[in-house]
């Protein structure tokens, strides 16, 4: 038989439907009587609406705030102190903050009738000035985007631990970093089909979201409806990354207008809506010092970060989550004593910003990362040989770091030397003083990052957002003819949990993996969750599908038991087997036992039967810490300022992995996001707030010849507080490619003294970087001091 | 991102066609492989009341070898191109530029003539076809006439096509075996319009000596006797001596104003001409 349990590397129980396109996305669904949504949205980025003027045809068609009567705003709101507040019209109700705001609801047939309708009616709007610059919307003159704050500060937050101390440091380097505002791009956008069902009293809407519990408690909360009146399902979902976390307006609009018009309503994104409208992600920017003596130790890290949180709060996450999580974790995997920080989360007249696989830390790690560079260019020493003086050691493990989050197991200094090990770093130094035959200029570069994974209660609690993760609870049931049904509120949308769920409870059952059905996305039928996010689902709803499957396998001990006839105590399980001294009973039997033959079981046995739903939590739900290193070889064309990939090593470690090639596909697929973070994606903006890119053709993904293959490297140490050792690893990926090629690309061009600080790195900032250094020869292009 | 209404007509003669884009009060807009022409629809940047597609029309995907010339009907595709199921003259020049367009299935259905038509200045014909001297031949209600492609195509995605007119072939000149020909175009991914491109093609049989420099902010830009560029040398190794400096002045000229942009266009025209010296080595 194939190895099905935790560790086998089992081919994908999903892709047999998904991969012959038999996948069935909301897109997919087709009710009787359903009509298409489109809406007007704003073409500014901020204004005052005077008036909507309806043709009179389209009096009963087209729908705005004055007709969504008792609709209530979405608020997301942190209870951390100094969290300003914002409301988010569900249709505008009078001044527009953003270009592609939510005007008029435009009902039709089909889509194309209602984009007539939208586009048939008049906007007249009052245009204000628009702030689209995070550091200029700090400016005492701005414009404002929420009069009522005063400034367009969302959160500031701030840490000092003992900065003074690191003032004396023999090294000091200054620079002023930037990441380029991004798009989501999953490949399925947003879609929403909302039902009312007359009979059971309930509003159904169906939607592409990896967290439907929490679509629900937004829906029911903005609409006043009854939770039990609300259903949330979430078919097939083409990939989330963050963006289907996010509560939209148009799911609270299609729900209100199905409530209306008693008829099925649909709206499917269109691309340019979600490049321009929805939410965009990752936009930080840094001013950041970092002190260390002369042998490349660290002393400190002191930083002012800015993070780009557009115009609204974003339910649930928040407006400020990703900037204030950058004081946390700025500090990356390294031990250093002194830290100052202050972020900024910062409102513009552009679309909210949302976590993005990743969230801060791509952010972050390109920041720490970049300066780790930069000191060992100040002090002359090799890049790794400056880690390896800072990273965390593993015999400090497990290690409370300066912003006291608590690394849980590892050892970072090993995956270092393990990505440089793969390389023969003395032959590209050699390399690198000979001139490429293509006039092509070689550069290595490194980013070392841990990753909170699945933190829980406590983290959640502290940013006193909307959602806060408890227990994960798993339903698991034995079917009478011994299969098994696995119940889960988290969702899947690229994340195998079809297949690793399945081989969690074959650990724990033996039931074989073509046996074991997992149901995930309808909250009619998962037990509550906050859903997927946060690396969080090998680690919770594994831990919870076998926590369930062991209260299963206790219960059937007592039925197989009483089958023996022998005492409770006395059995055991193992293989899918009941196990007594005399003999022995398959979990198929007592499956049948329990269901079709209950004649058979005496009047004590557990009422409990072959179903339980069991929550889970580990002991310490401060979260795991995967972590890797990242080694980049690239060649960069100094002429045309190209940038190629030669080379990339992934030394990671995931504790235990239950499917190894699922991780390995989750490594891949991240990979591929943060080459686009660091080379291509990019949402640029004019003056006005109008936003440069509204197709794929202005905003460039990596594509496969862009992704060459990673070479993986695989470490496993176990996670002390989960039931496998298994952490969180989703996300990783993504999170040091652009750190690691920007350090590559900086160390092909330190011959000009050239150095890169904004990203995507494109051909445009090469030759700039190149051409500032040429005309300050003196001046070391990106310092900031 | 849906269309406005139209009507749709796919004639089977170039008479009917003709006959539908000459129609009083209605705007028409012809349809060849649709991959400029379907995200305008969707993106409602375009409105027409009927679309007109013309790649049923025999004309249109005729294919004609003569003596120093094959003429395509314009609704060839780059991958009819690709793939070899029309003739080449160009000694597998097209071939080269035509698989290096966008990706497979944009090449399957986009042709030549539309995106001539486009006039797209970063697109691959309207440079590549421009070098290799190529004409198109516009047919209109009353005749046809016959233009230099760098004539067909006067800024960016504006033709000197009148109205009611169709480009019907284009007219590709047969290269000595002896010319060297080069075409680079620099783009930041696989499937990418141009950035910068640059073209040489040197063919002393027929004293041939051109350069494009490409996908600049409008037309490109034709040196139609390239010998300047290299110090007015004709000789076999004048394109060892090529002067970027003049290749520069040609685009201050031009008004490209931006150095690093001008940096970009010389160099993939460098390029270009060292790739063609190395064929001319084999
Ligand atoms: C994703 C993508 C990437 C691309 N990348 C590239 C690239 O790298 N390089 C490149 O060169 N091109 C690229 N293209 C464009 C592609 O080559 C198209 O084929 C070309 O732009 C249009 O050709 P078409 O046959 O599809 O024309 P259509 O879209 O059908 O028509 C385009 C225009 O020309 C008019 N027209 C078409 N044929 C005629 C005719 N015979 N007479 C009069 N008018 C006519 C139409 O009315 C329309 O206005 C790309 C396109 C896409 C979608």
């Amino acid at each position: 038989m194939v190895e099905q349990g935790i560790g086998a590397r089992l081919t994908r129980k999903e892709d047999d439907r998904l991969m012959r396109g038999r996948g069935q996305y909301v897109a997919d669904i087709r009710l009787a009587g359903m009509q298409d949504v489109a809406f007007l949205r704003s073409p500014i980025a901020h204004g005052r609406i005077r008036n909507v003027t309806v043709p009179p045809q389209y009096n009963d068609a087209v729908f705005t705030s004055a007709d969504l009567v008792g609709v209530k705003p979405i608020r997301a709101v942190s209870s951390l102190p100094g969290f300003k507040a914002s409301e988010q019209p569900v249709l505008a109700t009078g001044k527009i903050r953003q270009v592609g705001e939510l005007i008029a609801m435009c009902v039709a047939p089909t889509r194309a009738e209602a984009e007539d309708i939208a586009a048939s009616l008049t906007l007249d709007i009052e245009e204000l000035p628009a702030v689209h610059d995070m550091l200029a919307a700090r400016a005492p003159d701005s414009p404002l985007v929420h009069e009522h704050w005063g400034d367009n500060v969302v959160l500031e937050t701030f840490a000092d631990i003992d900065i003074a101390k690191a003032f004396d440091a023999p090294i000091k380097v200054t620079r002023e970093l930037r990441t380029a505002r991004q798009a989501m791009c999953p490949m399925e956008g947003r879609a929403v089909v909302a039902a009312w069902d007359s009979r059971l009293e309930q509003l159904t809407v169906h939607t592409a979201a990896q967290m439907p519990h929490i679509n629900r408690n937004g829906l029911s909360e903005c609409l006043s409806l009854d939770q039990a009146a609300v259903r949330v399902i979430s078919p097939d979902v083409g990939g989330g990354f963050g963006y289907k976390g996010i509560l939209l307006p148009e799911e609270i609009c299609l729900s209100w207008l199905t409530m209306k018009r008693g008829h099925p309503v649909r709206w499917i994104e269109d691309r340019r809506e979600h490049l321009t409208a929805s939410a965009n992600c990752r936009e930080h920017h840094y001013v950041i010092t970092a002190y260390a003596d002369r042998d490349g130790t660290l002393r400190g890290i002191d930083c002012e970060a800015h993070v780009d949180s557009g115009a609204y709060s974003s339910y649930p996450f928040s407006a400020c989550l990703e900037a204030a999580q950058v004081v946390s974790i700025l500090p990356g995997p390294y031990d250093f004593p002194a830290y100052r920080c202050r972020t900024f989360a910062v409102a513009t007249n552009k679309c909210p910003i949302l976590p993005y696989r990743g969230v801060a830390r791509t952010g972050v790690c390109f920041a720490m990362e970049l300066m780790l560079d930069a000191i060992a260019r100040e002090v002359g020493m090799e890049p790794y040989e400056v880690r390896l003086k800072n990273l965390v050691r593993p015999e400090q493990m497990p290690f409370d770091n300066i912003t006291k989050k608590h690394f849980d197991s590892g050892d970072y200094p090993q995956a270092l030397r393990r990505a440089i090990g793969a390389f023969d770093l003395p032959a590209i130094r050699e390399r690198q003083r000979r001139v490429e035959p293509d006039g092509r200029l070689i550069g290595f570069g490194l980013a070392v990052y841990c990753e909170q994974g699945s933190h829980g209660t406590a983290v959640y609690a502290g940013w006193g957002v909307p959602m806060i993760p408890g227990h994960e609870q798993a339903t698991a049931r034995l079917t009478p003819d011994g299969g098994l049904e696995l119940r889960v509120g988290v969702h899947s949308h690229g994340q195998s949990l079809e297949t690793t769920l399945a081989q969690v409870a074959h650990e724990i059952l033996g039931v074989d993996v073509s046996k074991v059905r997992v149901v995930l996305g309808d909250t009619a039928l998962t037990p509550y969750s906050t859903g997927t996010w946060g690396s969080r689902c090998a680690v919770m709803a594994g831990g919870a599908v076998a926590s369930a499957c062991r209260e299963i396998a206790e219960r059937a001990k007592q039925i197989g038991a009483k089958l023996l006839q022998a005492d409770a105590a006395s059995v055991t399980f193992r293989d899918g087997r009941v196990v007594s001294a005399s003999g022995d009973v398959g979990i198929a039997d007592i499956a049948r036992t329990w269901y079709l033959r209950p004649q058979d079981l005496p009047g004590d046995v557990h009422r409990g039967g072959l179903e339980a739903t069991v929550g889970y939590k580990p002991p310490v739900d401060s979260g795991t810490f995967s972590y890797a290193a990242h080694a980049a070889l690239i060649a960069v064309d100094p002429e045309i300022g190209d940038v190629e990939i030669l080379d990339y090593v992934i030394a990671e470690d995931g504790g235990k992995l239950i499917n190894p090639m699922v991780v390995d596909g989750q490594i891949y697929g991240g990979y591929a996001q943060g080459i686009g973070t660091a080379l291509y994606e990019e949402m640029p903006f004019d003056s006005a707030g109008q936003p440069l890119a509204s197709t794929f053709a202005d905003y460039l993904l990596p594509g496969p010849t862009e992704v060459p293959a990673p070479r993986l490297d695989h470490m496993e140490t176990l996670a002390p507080y989960t039931l496998f050792g298994q952490k969180g690893i989703g996300e990783g990926g993504c999170i040091a490619p652009p750190a690691a090629i920007t350090n590559a690309v900086n160390d092909a061009l330190k011959g000009f003294g050239a150095e890169l600080s904004v990203s995507p790195i494109t051909p445009r900032r090469v030759l700039e970087a190149i051409a500032a250094a040429a005309a300050n020869p003196a001046e070391r292009a990106g310092a900031a001091a | 991102m849906k269309p406005a209404r139209f009507d749709y007509e796919r004639p089977r003669e170039l008479g009917a066609a003709l006959a539908l884009l000459a129609g009083d009060n209605v705007t028409t807009k012809v349809l060849a492989g649709g991959q400029s022409l379907g995200p305008l629809l969707n993106l409602r940047l375009v409105q027409p009341d009927i679309v007109v597609d013309i790649t049923a029309i025999p004309e249109m995907i005729r294919v004609e070898e003569e003596a120093d010339h094959l003429v395509l009907g314009a609704c060839i595709t780059h991958a009819d191109i690709e793939d070899g199921r029309v003739p080449d003259v160009t000694n597998g020049a097209m071939r080269d530029v035509a698989a290096g367009i966008a990706y497979r299935a944009v090449r399957n259905r986009g042709t030549i003539g539309g995106s001539l038509t486009s006039a797209d200045p970063s697109a691959d014909w309207v440079s590549a076809l421009a070098a290799l001297g190529a004409e198109v031949i516009l047919r209109g209600a009353t005749g046809t006439r016959t233009l230099p492609v760098e004539d067909y195509v006067v800024g960016a995605l504006e033709t000197s096509l009148g109205t009611g007119e169709l480009l019907e072939t284009v007219r590709i000149p047969r290269l000595s075996k002896a010319a060297r020909w080069a075409y680079v175009k620099k783009c930041r991914k696989t499937g990418e319009f141009a950035h910068a491109i640059g073209a040489v093609l040197v063919d002393p049989e027929r004293n041939v000596w051109r350069a494009v420099i490409g996908a600049t902010e409008s037309r490109p830009i034709v040196a139609a006797d390239a010998r300047e560029l290299f110090g007015g040398r004709g000789d076999a190794a004048a394109l060892n001596t090529f002067d970027a400096r003049i290749a520069d002045r040609i685009l201050i000229n031009a008004g490209m104003s931006d150095a690093l942009d001008r940096q970009i266009h010389v160099v993939a025209l460098r390029r270009a001409v060292a790739q063609a010296a190395e064929t001319a080595l084999q």
